[in-house]
């Protein structure tokens, strides 16, 4: 039976039919449909785990325990989970093991565009890219076999338009796989330096072999056409690259590191003009070069975003495309907090009280745009805490008094708690603002170890957040509501002149989450509104001008209230599903 | 030959589960079909397209610049930004709803005037609709994403039994009804 999958549910069904035990993972765009789908298979265990390298940790368990394992991240997430990936490849794998990873090329949903093939190979670890959702699912499979035979976790590499795009995939049946026997060996499983002396020789040995299976293997093939034009590429661009040049002569790379020798010299040598297609960074077209041929590559094409059809097209034989024209400036329309989301009403404050904010990763990182513009800097999961204590440490004056770190609830049990026992060790006074909305909302709603329920929705038990930061020893817990505007923006005021740490709580549900009511759309009451715009501040996409006069958009608004507290005339009511 | 059919709108608007239905009505005519969507950061209100080909054989899973045969757009000036994805001989099935951006919102630009009008200047084969109309004739306003679908069932050549089956297969069992209304409101629009 064939159906349409997405490519995170292909990877998710290909691990459920290889027979695989247990997946652990933290969520991250574009990877995190592989987990949410494994979920609902009973034959798996699954879990969110709190961060990337915490899940890669328990599906290396897995593997030694002798059981197939996963591990999923987006690319990033491979920075918080190299360290014990780095030497996972040193031990190798009892039962197999496989980690997927989502690049996110044109960073739709990213900080940054870094090239997961490039930290693999310092890493030393095979990667097999699939194109589309068939491959996701066939590739996958196949990971589990060459990790069991070569000795060493796999990469499957994803990218976002393979990671969500939909295409057919034959469904089959979940073959059990039975435990691998465990003996005791620690010369492969302890990596002190006498024993990692010896497997770094077997990991090198390792790369050859691959390189040496690679040259005839099922994953890289060769389609011979018209011999004008020889393309080398993998993954989604193979599929851009063919729509473009259907009647050229392809190699296509199924696995990308470690590359074969001969079978690409043997291609280069039958075609007048080499073009390695591969977005981000020249990793085949390196392999090449070393390799002594001449291939056109990042000269002609982009280490920037994404590649497509046309880009391809063009760059190759310089044909554009004739298109309509808009002959003026169309206005961008940048993502949003949604109408209700409880974050709006601490960037209010913080933006008033003329905050320096150190921000973190989540919808929160909205609060950079305007109209809140409150955030000040950006890094990475975890990074608001640091930044805000070593802002602090300069005694910078500018800072003083005046400078919080704002961090969601999910990120904060990724990577925020060392920050916050930094604080307290190190004599810093920050202030920290969690933003508890009781969900990781980014991603699309997944429980943490803050919400008191587990990856399947069972009941489990709840990190509490006030109870977790006296216990580092933060005297200063407050707990405040974001939409009591008044009350938020007396206790930040009162936090940040304290020569202590503090940590303040806003706490309140995503407005998207079940079970969040709200009274349904306002309506402002013509009579009393003198078009001040006091309510439009708070950057809600419901409130907007109409003809010059503020009006509520009724298929956005859902009664909050929010705007309501902004309105001095009492002008803004209603809001009774009606 | 394959077709190419993109649906743009904002965040919320309900546009992937409009192409999830296109996706699998060309799956039950024995195509090749690829879906493509965007998740995340980029799913907050902002500017959401999602793409829809199907054929003998389909590589690409987005859509390029002039590639389109069809855009569904849910609001004008996400039709206006994507205008230059359309064929030259291609259709635009507008929805006459306009969602100010938040650049237009704290007056820092604009929402450009007749977008409609615009663009019919052009030449391009458009139809516009009212869409939320046709939603709340039918009992719930969220149901603009299917009565888009009604509209754009009645330009192609797929048996209509086919959009009905796909929906019923689709949509929670509790909106079913509304959103059948909703789209036979959008198939007998026009």
């Amino acid at each position: 039976m064939k159906k349409l999958l997405l490519g995170n549910e292909a990877v998710a069904r290909g691990i459920y039919e290889a027979g695989v035990k247990v997946v652990a993972s933290y969520p991250g765009t574009p990877s995190t449909e592989i987990t949410e789908n494994i979920a609902k298979y009973d034959e798996i265990y699954s879990e969110w785990a709190p961060n990337e390298k915490v899940a890669a940790e328990v599906a290396i368990g897995a593997s030694f325990g002798g059981s197939r394992a996963a591990t999923c991240m987006k690319h990033v997430g491979f920075n918080v989970a190299a360290d014990p990936l780095f030497t996972a490849s040193y031990t190798g794998v009892n039962g197999g093991l496989v980690v997927c990873i989502a690049d996110d090329p044109g960073m739709h949903s990213s900080q940054n565009e870094q090239d997961t093939r490039m930290l693999a190979m310092a890493a030393k670890i095979p990667v097999v890219e699939p194109s589309d959702s068939g491959e996701c699912k066939e590739y996958i499979k196949l990971a589990y076999d060459l990790s069991e035979k070569f000795d060493t976790p796999i990469i499957l590499r994803l990218t976002t338009r393979v990671a969500h795009s939909q295409s057919l995939v034959e469904i089959c049946d979940r073959e059990e796989v039975e435990f691998k026997a465990y003996e005791k060996n620690p010369m492969k499983t302890v990596m002190m330096p006498a024993m990692a002396k010896k497997r770094h020789i077997y990991v090198e040995q390792r790369l050859k072999d691959m390189s040496e299976y690679a040259e005839n293997c099922s994953l890289n093939t060769v389609e011979m056409n018209d011999t004008k034009i020889g393309i080398i590429s993998s993954g989604i661009c193979y599929q851009y690259a063919k729509e473009a040049f259907p009647n050229a002569s392809f190699l296509k790379l199924g696995m990308v590191y470690p590359m074969p020798e001969k079978l690409i010299k043997d291609f280069a040598s039958k075609v007048d003009k080499v073009y390695v297609i591969e977005e981000l960074d020249p990793v085949i077209e390196n392999h090449c070069k070393i390799l002594g041929i001449d291939v056109i590559g990042k000269d002609t094409f982009s280490l920037l975003g994404e590649y497509s059809t046309n880009f391809i097209k063009k760059a190759i034989d310089g044909k554009d495309v004739n298109t309509f024209t808009i002959d003026e400036q169309v206005p961008v329309r940048p993502p949003v907090m949604c109408p209700g989301c409880p974050h709006r009403g601490m960037f209010y404050v913080l933006k008033k009280l003329g905050m320096s904010v150190c921000g973190d990763i989540g919808c929160y990182t909205l609060g950079a745009l305007a109209p809140l513009q409150s955030i000040d800097f950006c890094v990475c999961m975890g990074a608001s805490i640091g930044m805000a204590h070593g802002i602090e440490k300069t005694g910078n004056k500018e800072f003083k008094n005046k400078t919080v770190a704002i961090i969601g609830d999910s990120t904060f049990m990724h990577s925020g708690i060392t920050g916050i026992v930094d604080i307290v060790y190190n004599k810093g006074v920050s202030t920290v603002i969690i933003l508890d909305n009781s969900i990781t909302g980014m991603t699309g709603h997944q429980d943490n170890p803050t919400t008191g329920y587990t990856i399947k929705k069972e009941v489990t038990s709840q990190v509490d957040l006030v109870k977790l930061c006296q216990a580092v020893g933060i005297e200063n817990v407050v707990v405040a509501d974001p939409f009591d505007v008044l009350n938020f923006e007396k206790v930040v005021k009162a936090e940040v002149v304290k020569e202590e740490p503090s940590v303040i709580i806003s706490r309140r549900p995503c407005a998207l989450l079940k079970g969040v009511k709200f009274p349904g759309p306002l309506t402002i009451d013509k009579e009393k509104c003198v078009n001040c715009k006091q309510c439009m501040k708070i950057g809600c996409p419901a409130i907007s001008l109409k003809d010059g006069k503020v009006e509520i958009d009724k298929t956005q608004c859902n009664g909050c209230g929010l705007c309501t507290k902004m309105c001095k005339l009492g002008a803004i009511g209603g809001g009774n599903n009606e | 030959m394959n077709k190419s059919i993109m649906i743009v709108g904002v965040g919320g608007q309900g546009t992937l589960l409009a192409s999830r239905i296109l996706g699998n009505v060309a799956i039950k005519q024995g195509f090749d079909v690829k879906v493509s969507e965007v998740h995340g950061m980029s799913q907050r209100g902002g500017s959401v397209v999602t793409y829809v080909r199907y054929g003998e054989k389909v590589y690409a899973p987005i859509i390029d610049k002039g590639g389109a045969d069809i855009i569904l757009a849910f609001e004008q000036l996400e039709a206006y930004r994507y205008l230059d994805y359309l064929k030259n001989d291609g259709k635009l099935i507008v929805n006459t709803q306009q969602i100010d951006p938040m650049p237009v919102i704290i007056g820092a630009e604009q929402y450009p005037e007749n977008i409609l009008g615009k663009i019919e200047k052009k030449g391009v084969s458009m139809i516009s609709v009212d869409a939320t109309k046709l939603a709340l004739e039918a009992g719930n306003v969220k149901a603009v994403n299917v009565a888009l679908i009604g509209v754009l069932a009645s330009k192609m050549n797929i048996d209509k039994q086919v959009w009905l089956d796909v929906i019923k297969e689709t949509v929670p069992e509790k909106f079913y009804e509304v959103n059948v209304s909703a789209f036979e409101l959008g198939y007998n629009c026009k």
